[in-house]
């Protein structure tokens, strides 16, 4: 662990401890949530506590099943949560609100409306007229590269465009935070990694702070300052990692000693060596002997 | 309109010519043009052929004038150039009785009796129908009984409308409104309910409340179904013309045709069914361009 590429001791503690010098945005106590199903109650989420600071970038990662869109949309106020608090600057938060702008896996663009009244959505249901309303649309669509789709329908963008308009759309509101569920999980590799560039330069040219649900450890590990790491059955935190890849963030740091440590640490806990699960998974679910439906002799290995 | 369509429709045009035109083909009787010797022929008269035949071989035997006549189909299948002229006569003639109502005259009413019946029931359906599939609780507390109440047969309310709405048009546009509401809540409620989801919550997260979820994302999100689905139901609604016109003193395009039926002016009846089939038709080829053009962004549109 005495490679070049892993950086000091020290100036990471120093960067850490300039984020937590800012104020926190979002801080969630205690939270968690009860779902009512036939089989009696279920327990999503259990005593989940984080803070999210001023223009931090926060990932969170789990397996499938530990409640992390659950999570999101709590904070989103699209679902109730059963106990705790969410508080956003310091004030507890009750459905949804323009100060927490969120972008969804996908399909959420309305398809009636061209690409920039999509983002002029949010600026006139707050009131601003019309013109005001598509001066903004228009300034916020140039950020994310998308001033000549200004008048296309969403069907007619590809996956990567729907998703920068949905971005532009979210910003427009300028939310205090903005909540990502899975925001690129739908997308080819290729178009994943320049959304991923894409988002680091937007997310450093504003006051915007970004809390990011993701199940892509690499994609994690790429953008955040931390990682919220989620257990399931139920929804812990773990453990909140601190990502020692320096900042800024480029594609070839992949191959780093610190994004392969931090990556190996996270798998170990995502994974644990000896997994004893009580409810069952994919894995436990698979037969362990495969029928053959082919000719014997008709092998491909 | 590609060739396969025009096909389908001159496809069927062809059997009625080949059945009216070629004599061998079916013709199950004769027409009488001269009657011979036969006592109760007359010229014009349709005879089976069997009849014709047996009087024919009889008139031989007493060595009588023979009767003569041309293989000719019953009077209830018209030839389609006596339809055309029927078609005609309908619109550009005077017809011989004065009094009768005219062709156009009749349609002419039944067109007003289905867009006020189907307007009425829109007024009510579509703005109930979305409330229920929006909301819930509003659903669970309506729609069992709508449901009820739909498979009511609308004709059975006949009787009562007449007695509510006297004879006139009022019951007509009663019978029609009571076949199409009912179907119309339910439809249009489903449809609502399925609109995705995530656009109401990126609507909610995005600073929209109350009415404005229902005037700025329900209403445009299930606008191009809800359109489709007003066609089909507008399609609907014709059917029940039919039973609402034979209520109460029979009027429009109904009592066309029953009255035509009576004096056996079969040419005029189908005359009067081609007209409403090319109306309907039409009309909703008509729709289906309009909605393409309304709605750019919804692709579903364009195969219908």
């Amino acid at each position: 662990m005495s490679d070049a590429t892993l950086p000091p001791a020290d100036e990471l503690a120093q960067r850490f401890a300039r984020i937590y010098e800012r104020e926190p945005i979002l801080e969630v106590r205690g939270l968690g949530k009860q779902f009512a199903t036939a089989g009696g109650s279920v327990q999503a989420l259990r005593d989940v506590s984080f803070k999210v600071h001023r223009r931090e970038l926060v990932c969170v990662i789990g397996p499938s099943g530990c409640g992390k869109s659950t999570l999101i949309r709590i904070l989103a106020g699209l679902e109730t949560l059963s106990s705790g608090q969410v508080l956003v600057d310091g004030k507890p938060v009750s459905g949804p609100g323009r100060d927490r702008g969120m972008v969804f896996q996908g399909y959420s663009l309305f398809p009636w409306l061209t690409v920039k009244r999509n983002v002029m959505f949010g600026p006139e249901m707050s009131g601003h007229p019309h013109n005001v309303a598509e001066g903004m649309a228009r300034q916020w669509l140039e950020l994310v590269g998308l001033s000549d789709f200004a008048d296309a329908y969403p069907h007619q963008l590809s996956g990567g465009m729907r998703q920068r308009v949905a971005i532009a759309r979210a910003l427009v509101n300028e939310p205090r935070i903005l909540l990502m569920d899975e925001p690129f999980g739908a997308l080819d590799a290729q178009t994943r990694a320049k959304m991923q560039t894409h988002l680091l330069d937007i997310w450093k040219n504003l006051d915007v702070t970004v809390l990011f649900i993701t199940h892509d450890l690499d994609e994690a590990i790429y953008l955040a300052d931390r990682i919220l790491v989620l257990k399931a059955h139920p929804g812990e935190v773990q453990e909140i990692v601190e990502v020692p890849v320096p900042r800024p963030r480029s594609p070839a740091q992949f191959s780093s000693e610190a994004f392969r440590a931090t990556r190996a640490h996270i798998e170990a806990l995502i994974h644990p060596p000896v997994v004893h699960h009580t409810m069952p998974d994919e894995e436990a679910a698979a037969p362990s002997t495969m029928i053959r439906f082919t000719a014997v002799d008709d092998n491909v290995e | 309109m590609k060739a396969r369509n025009i096909a389908s429709f001159l496809l069927p045009l062809l059997v009625w010519c080949l059945v009216s035109y070629v004599p061998f083909i079916w013709h199950p009787k004769v027409q009488v043009q001269e009657p011979g010797a036969v006592d109760y022929f007359q010229p014009g008269m349709l005879i089976d052929r069997a009849d014709f035949e047996r009087e024919a071989a009889d008139m031989a035997q007493q060595q009588l004038a023979l009767p003569t006549g041309l293989p000719a189909n019953p009077i209830y299948l018209p030839a389609p150039h006596q339809v055309a002229k029927a078609l005609y006569t309908a619109f550009a003639a005077v017809p011989e009785q004065k009094d009768a109502p005219r062709l156009h005259q009749s349609l002419w009413h039944s067109i007003q009796i289905i867009l006020w019946g189907f307007l009425l029931s829109s007024a009510i359906g579509v703005p109930l129908g979305i409330v229920c599939g929006t909301y819930r609780n509003v659903g669970r507390l309506s729609e069992p009984f709508i449901e009820f109440f739909r498979y009511l047969p609308a004709p059975a309310f006949g009787a009562l409308a007449v007695a509510v709405l006297g004879i006139y048009d009022g019951p007509k546009i009663a019978i029609i409104v009571i076949g199409t509401l009912f179907q119309q809540v339910l439809i249009i409620a489903n449809t609502t309910r399925k609109l995705e989801i995530t656009l109401l919550e990126a609507a909610r997260t995005l600073g929209t409340r109350g009415v404005r979820l229902i005037t700025r994302v329900v209403l445009p999100g299930i606008l191009p179904d809800l359109y489709r689905d007003q066609r089909i139901l507008l399609g609907w609604a014709w059917t029940y013309l039919i039973v609402a016109e034979l209520i109460g003193t029979s009027s429009g395009i109904t009592f066309f045709i029953t009255q035509q039926a009576r004096y056996q002016h079969f040419e005029n009846v189908y005359a009067a069914m081609l007209i409403i089939g090319v109306i309907g038709f039409g009309s909703d080829v008509l729709l289906a361009r309009l909605g393409q053009w309304l709605f750019p962004w919804d692709r579903t549109q364009e195969r219908t």
